[in-house]
């Protein structure tokens, strides 16, 4: 108690000073308190694209909360799961509610957290100081997508069944355990009750209390550098005679009351989805999810779910023909490495890798190159704070080159999105080949382009 | 068969032409139903119950539901229940699954939600279905002696034949821009006991009912939602006005 005795009191609670008091020197509240909210302060500058961060905590709780009450309902077991959701829509008060609510929560989770992301990119967040930052929320963003994953099987309709099938089957195309380990995850010779079961602990508890952890850790990074903004100048830099950065104010009050304005905004879209598109035309409930899984009756057109979809166009794009492309392409790019000057060594490392991943391409069958680049198409933004190399961090004051590379990328990766949702055409394949080539060359050609741009100036402070 | 016909016009009558796009997709009638039409929801929940919860079942839908339909539990039990069943039991067909298997060479599915599933680009699943029950046609050479043109080998019989009668499709041809081209007419071979437009209406009836069934909260929900955005647009402004208020002398 000794060293407690010297906290002061809790002051400004009303009635509740003398429990707060009590609390405070058995727990660090008030220092809690202070650091992660009254006392941290933020840019002023936040902008639109600055309410994605709270907005994807508000949905993160709204998932966990009705996911709750769903499985107060849910049966996992595949002779009930499907007649258990209906059941949830009919015979549960409320129930309906809740299960459009956790159907259209999964896709606002996505459009939240990519908008998020996107705001990333925009304003350099993910360069140093805050590279660790941006790797937490790339896991976060990995275990959201395993997260909906397992979740899409729960419902046992036969988009949930086929969806997973050739997802886990994706594992099986890998060289040596690829079998062994579709049959590990599984836990079956087909997706059946043992994967349901599983899938069915994975959703409700294993990743989400990963995702809880990983979020913590995402906000104590962001809290120990201190945010970002739109204009990428670290307002710690300029601090008043209080030792306050000048151009920051404390969260609270200031931003707690202009996130809640945020998540009142997006309530009203939220409702206006929820309440009159809950399927969304498909997008949100695909049809054939209507229909319970038959494991004798293939679908003739598995589409994953809409916020899957760029990576799987990638991964119909890649075949036997377009490796020679791809060949190509990476030769290309040794050409490039072997004329750029190099500080230190690495240079014949980078090559010999070059070299090796030429070799590989006609040594491993497409398919499996297929689903290393799907893996890899996800996997390389966690490289983003490297590649980068511009003298600035803002789109606002980099040049032409990289707001029109930016601009390609995000069109590109709607592109990609839309080709995974339709069935597989010519055209579509095509279209997806160049898309996987310019996704590619949007990262792997970023320390090139980033450095070559022209960028302005950088104020000395954030200009509002 | 069907997947080679370019374009086939199905005319029923007085009811206007079924066009057909491209590659035996085809283009569906829109299903004129009306879900506040309580009284067209409960004939068609009387013809759901006569004709297809003999084979069919619903079985994720119980019977005092209905009382939705402005029906009393009462009138549930008189009119639409059989008496060995109970009026708080799930509509579950008669059939043994495994005559059914044997008979039509496949279970015939569940069709409480099949006004969802049959939903896709090309419309909602009513009109799937609205469509589909007016296309039967004479088949000699299907098993049951009928095929279907939205449902090409279909290996339901046409169940309503006895109402709508019998059509065939024929043949025919049709000036395109430049060339003749085959089209596949529906034409009332038999007339049944409905006169078209009869049938028609009673179609419409069935599956008014039977979009009611596929989410019998969709009523719920609608009117939840208007209530709740009017909360929504309350607390938008009120948390505009505070953000403004606390925000007045950040500069």
């Amino acid at each position: 108690m000794a060293a407690t005795q010297n906290k002061q009191p809790v002051t400004g609670a009303g009635p509740l000073n003398g429990l707060l008091t009590w609390v405070d020197q058995r727990f660090p509240l008030i220092s809690l308190w202070k650091e992660h909210v009254s006392e941290y302060y933020a840019p002023k500058n936040f902008n639109f694209w600055y309410y994605f961060g709270s907005l994807a905590m508000f949905v993160l709780v709204l998932q966990i909360v009705t996911g709750i009450f769903l499985v107060m309902h849910y049966k996992p077991d595949a002779a009930q799961a499907f007649a258990s959701v209906e059941y949830i829509m009919r015979d549960v008060p409320w129930g309906w509610l809740i299960r459009y609510m956790h159907s259209t929560g999964a896709s606002a989770f996505f459009i939240v957290i990519y908008l998020h992301m996107f705001r990333g990119l925009l304003y350099g967040s993910y360069r140093a100081p805050r590279e660790l930052i941006w790797i937490f929320g790339m896991v976060i963003y990995l275990m959201l997508m395993a997260e909906a994953f397992f979740g899409y099987l729960l419902p046992w309709g036969q988009m949930s069944y086929w969806g997973a099938q050739v997802i886990v089957n994706l594992f099986d195309a890998l060289p040596l355990i690829g079998p062994d380990l579709a049959l590990w995850i599984r836990g079956d010779f087909v997706v059946s009750d043992a994967t349901l079961n599983r899938f069915f602990a994975f959703h409700v508890i294993a990743i989400p209390l990963v995702l809880l952890g990983l979020v913590a850790a995402h906000l104590m990074a962001l809290h120990e550098v201190g945010s970002n903004n739109p204009d990428g100048i670290e307002i710690k830099k300029n601090l008043g005679p209080d030792g306050h950065p000048i151009d920051g104010i404390p969260f609270h009050p200031y931003y707690t009351v202009k996130d809640t304005l945020g998540v009142m905004v997006f309530l009203a879209l939220f409702a206006i989805a929820m309440f009159f598109m809950p399927e969304m035309g498909g997008y949100f409930l695909e049809y054939n999810n209507f229909i319970p899984a038959d494991p004798l009756k293939t679908p003739s057109h598995i589409a994953p779910v809409w916020y899957f979809t760029p990576y799987y166009s990638i991964l119909r794009a890649t075949t036997a023909e377009f490796m020679y492309v791809l060949a190509a392409a990476v030769f290309a790019f040794g050409i490039l490495i072997w004329r750029t000057p190099f500080r230190g060594g690495g240079k014949a490392i980078a090559l010999a890798a070059v070299a090796a991943v030429i070799a590989a391409f006609f040594l491993v069958e497409a398919k499996v190159w297929g689903v290393v680049f799907m893996g890899v198409s996800v996997m390389i933004f966690f490289l983003l704070p490297w590649l980068d190399q511009s003298p600035v961090k803002s789109i606002r004051y980099k040049g032409p080159l990289v707001r029109t590379v930016l601009t390609l990328f995000v069109i590109v990766f709607l592109v990609l999105g839309y080709f995974g949702t339709q069935p597989v055409t010519d055209m579509g394949t095509r279209i997806s080949q160049i898309g996987t080539l310019l996704y590619f060359s949007f990262f792997l050609l970023m320390p090139w382009y980033s450095r070559m741009d022209k960028v302005k100036p950088v104020p000395e402070r954030v200009t509002g | 068969m069907m997947k080679t016909i370019k374009t086939i016009a199905a005319i029923l009558l007085i009811v206007p032409a079924l066009a057909f796009a491209s590659e035996g997709e085809v283009k569906l009638d829109h299903a004129p139903i009306d879900p506040y039409d309580k009284e067209s929801l409960q004939r068609g929940a009387h013809t759901f119950v006569n004709y297809c919860l003999n084979c069919h079942s619903a079985s994720y839908m119980r019977y005092n539901r209905l009382q939705d339909l402005g029906l009393s539990e009462q009138q549930i039990r008189e009119n639409l229940v059989f008496p060995e069943v109970k009026v708080g039991d799930l509509m579950k067909t008669a059939m043994d699954p495994k005559d059914a298997k044997e008979w039509f060479g496949t279970t015939p599915p569940d069709l409480t939600v099949v006004a969802r599933s049959r939903s896709s680009h090309a419309g909602p699943g009513s009109d799937w279905l609205y469509t589909y029950l007016r296309t039967f046609y004479k088949d000699s050479t299907r098993p049951t002696g009928w095929n279907n043109v939205v449902y090409p080998n279909v290996g339901m019989p046409h169940a309503l034949w006895q109402l709508q009668g019998e059509q065939v499709l024929k043949e025919g041809k049709e000036q395109a821009e430049g060339y003749m081209r085959t089209v596949h007419v529906l034409t009332l071979d038999k007339p049944g006991r409905m006169k078209p437009v009869e049938y028609d209406r009673l179609v419409a009836d069935l599956v008014n009912y039977m979009t009611y069934m596929s989410e019998p909260a969709r009523d719920d929900r609608t009117t939840v939602g208007l209530y709740a955005l009017i909360v929504i647009s309350i607390l938008i402004a009120l948390s505009y006005a505070l953000k403004k208020a606390y925000w007045k002398d950040v500069h």
